[in-house]
């Protein structure tokens, strides 16, 4: 699998590059703002672009918009952000758009080598991993509706669901069995007026509309 | 100071204000043939069709010329600056007239050169004849010889009288300093008034210029915020992530190492992650970002989240605001719940945002203990003064018991 990163931190880049190789990757470019970053997805065709947020020549949102293009020019191209600080306003852009494939990570994470990769691959396969710091700013956001109604177990089933983890994940987390999580979905899922799905992936994509959803 | 120093600078400042006095009496009488002049040829021929022009217009050329001239006298000779009136910037217009006649005030002008000018002329010239007088009289035993021997004999009794003349003479003399002294100061406070800017208008400027200054200093201040802020993201936060992932590389590449090792490694990663998360929130308090790029709405999520309680956040605002506004309406929510986070014991917090009008109000509210003193501490008298900086009010209440509001009100309709 080949990777393109893109950070302006050039002792971080030398990490990430580590990093992702021990993960099976192999980076094709290592770039250092949007534009390069563009051009290299374009030349290279990367299953996965690995992409800080804040880069030159505004050190602002960079990263976000070069993202959503990305999503939306390659779909083939799983992008993962990387931030110092996650916003969900970011987060809801990016969801917007395409909630498949698509990562979004505080840059600490990445010093829990084991979980990171597990994270990106879980995105190159077309899921997706939102930062727990995301995912409380959503519920936050979203505290004076639906959401009251679920219990707080429910509410940790939910935001480890928005992070993107599997039924299993879910269950090793809170040390409950695999059935009761599967019984806490689906009552969230009917508290939330969503209409039940096949595949763990849909449920999550479901959540996460319903969390990344403007607000009116 | 030493006798002579004393005589020194009194003798220095008799002859800059008797030099001051004599510079004034042609400039105050240099009016007067103007109108005597059309007094005397309207009373004679009756023809103001003649009078009326050339009065203007010498009037009109002599106001502003005797007026510099007089600032000048004023500044030079004395070190009293009288300022000019502050220039009317608009695009012709009568209202823009108007405006500039009611702050150059010309006829205060036309009143000093015209009518309060002769009066002083007349100070002026009895002061100075008094000088004159007096140097004449102490001087006479010096001069006297010289005169016709009639007139010296008519007029100086040379046992008697010289000497009254010299003692009269010294006498005035002494009066002189004074006298010219209080005649100077005397004429500098309605020069002050009717050639000068009024009062308000120099309050206006006044006003003016502090708004101006403190507006730069807020940017200042901002600026320099946004500056740590950046540098420390690129610098010191990237070096604590690359130390904590090498840390991390460290652990899974090598898991042959002896268990010491391997746990020192541990602690080490926990430290750099516990620094990184510190330095964090530090520099997440100061100007995010997406403060910037997406506004207040956005920015108070990042930092409600951070709070180990539950914040209920509820912002209610169509538009951005200014940034200077943004920027305090975020320190004031940021420093709040800190606070809480500190000292309140709160088991949940309300964030409320809300425009109205032209006033952008931000409540914070908690369930916590109350008791908290505006006054007491920096934290909330800095709050109260990053407030009142953007000309906003402040508010604390927290009754014993609880529960705690702080309220912001921030002027953003400019």
């Amino acid at each position: 699998m080949r990777a393109v990163i893109a950070e302006d931190s050039v002792l971080l880049r030398v990490g990430l590059v580590k990093v992702l190789e021990m993960g099976g990757f192999q980076v094709a470019a290592e770039v250092g703002d949007a534009e390069a970053l563009l051009a290299a997805v374009e030349e290279h065709r990367p299953e996965l672009a690995l992409v800080d947020v804040r880069m030159p020549p505004g050190f602002g949102d960079e990263g976000v918009r070069a993202a959503t293009e990305i999503r939306r020019r390659w779909p083939r191209t799983a992008v993962v952000l990387l931030s110092q600080y996650v916003e969900e306003r970011y987060a809801a852009e990016l969801l917007a758009a395409n909630s498949s494939g698509v990562g979004y990570l505080l840059k600490q994470r990445v010093a829990d080598v084991g979980e990171f990769v597990a994270a990106v691959r879980r995105v190159v396969g077309g899921g997706t991993a939102l930062d727990p710091q995301v995912v409380a700013q959503l519920l936050l956001r979203r505290d004076s509706d639906p959401l009251d109604r679920l219990t707080p177990r429910e509410r940790d089933v939910l935001g480890l669901m928005a992070e993107g983890r599997s039924n299993a994940g879910i269950a090793e987390a809170l040390s409950v069995s695999d059935s009761a999580v599967a019984k806490h979905i689906n009552s969230i899922l009917a508290k939330l007026d969503l209409p039940v799905a096949d595949a763990d992936h849909r449920r999550v994509l479901a959540v996460l509309r319903f969390l990344g959803a403007p607000r009116a | 100071m030493t006798i002579p120093a004393v005589l020194r600078r009194s003798a220095l400042r008799v002859r800059r204000d008797a030099g001051f006095l004599a510079a004034g009496v042609p400039l105050h009488l240099a009016l007067v043939p103007v109108w005597s002049w059309g007094v005397l040829t309207l009373a004679e021929t009756g023809n103001w069709a003649l009078v009326l022009p050339v009065s203007a217009a010498l009037l009109l050329v002599g106001v502003p010329v005797l007026t510099a001239v007089q600032r000048f006298r004023h500044r030079a000779l004395l070190g009293v600056d009288i300022p000019r009136p502050a220039p009317v910037q608009q695009r012709w217009s009568w209202a823009s007239a108007a405006r500039r006649l009611s702050v150059t005030r010309p006829w205060r002008r036309l009143g000093y050169h015209l009518l309060l000018g002769p009066l002083l002329a007349g100070l002026e010239l009895s002061v100075l004849v008094v000088a004159i007088a007096g140097l004449a009289g102490a001087t006479a035993g010096g001069w006297v010889w010289a005169l016709p021997v009639g007139v010296r004999q008519d007029w100086f009794g040379y046992a008697t009288q010289l000497p009254c003349y010299t003692l009269g003479g010294l006498a005035l003399l002494c009066v002189v300093p004074w006298a010219a002294g209080a005649v100077a100061r005397l004429e500098s406070r309605p020069a002050l008034v009717l050639l000068g800017p009024s009062r308000a208008q120099r309050l206006q400027e006044r006003v003016d210029y502090l708004a101006g200054s403190r507006t730069d200093l807020i940017e200042a201040v901002d600026a320099e915020r946004r500056r740590i802020e950046r540098d420390l993201h690129d610098g010191t936060q990237q070096r604590l992530v690359s130390l904590a992932v090498n840390l991390s590389l460290a652990m899974a590449t090598r898991p042959d190492l002896s268990g010491g090792a391997r746990e020192v490694l541990a602690e080490a990663h926990l430290e750099a992650k516990e620094a990184i998360a510190e330095l964090n929130d530090l520099v997440r308090g100061l100007h995010p970002p997406v403060l910037e790029d997406r506004g207040l709405d956005a920015a108070l999520s990042g930092l409600a989240a951070r709070v180990p309680l539950p914040v209920r956040l509820r912002v209610d605002l169509d538009e951005r605001v200014a940034p200077a506004v943004e920027s305090v309406a975020y320190f004031v929510i940021s420093e709040a719940l800190t606070n809480v986070t500190k000292h309140a014991r709160a088991t949940r917090v309300v964030v409320t945002v809300r425009r109205v009008g032209k006033v952008l109000r931000v409540h914070v509210t908690d369930d916590g203990l109350g008791g908290a003193d505006a006054c007491a501490g920096t934290g909330l008298s800095g709050l109260a003064k990053r407030v009142g900086s953007v000309d906003g009010t402040f508010r604390v209440s927290s009754p014993a018991g609880g529960p705690t509001t702080v309220t912001a009100e921030l002027p953003c309709g400019l």
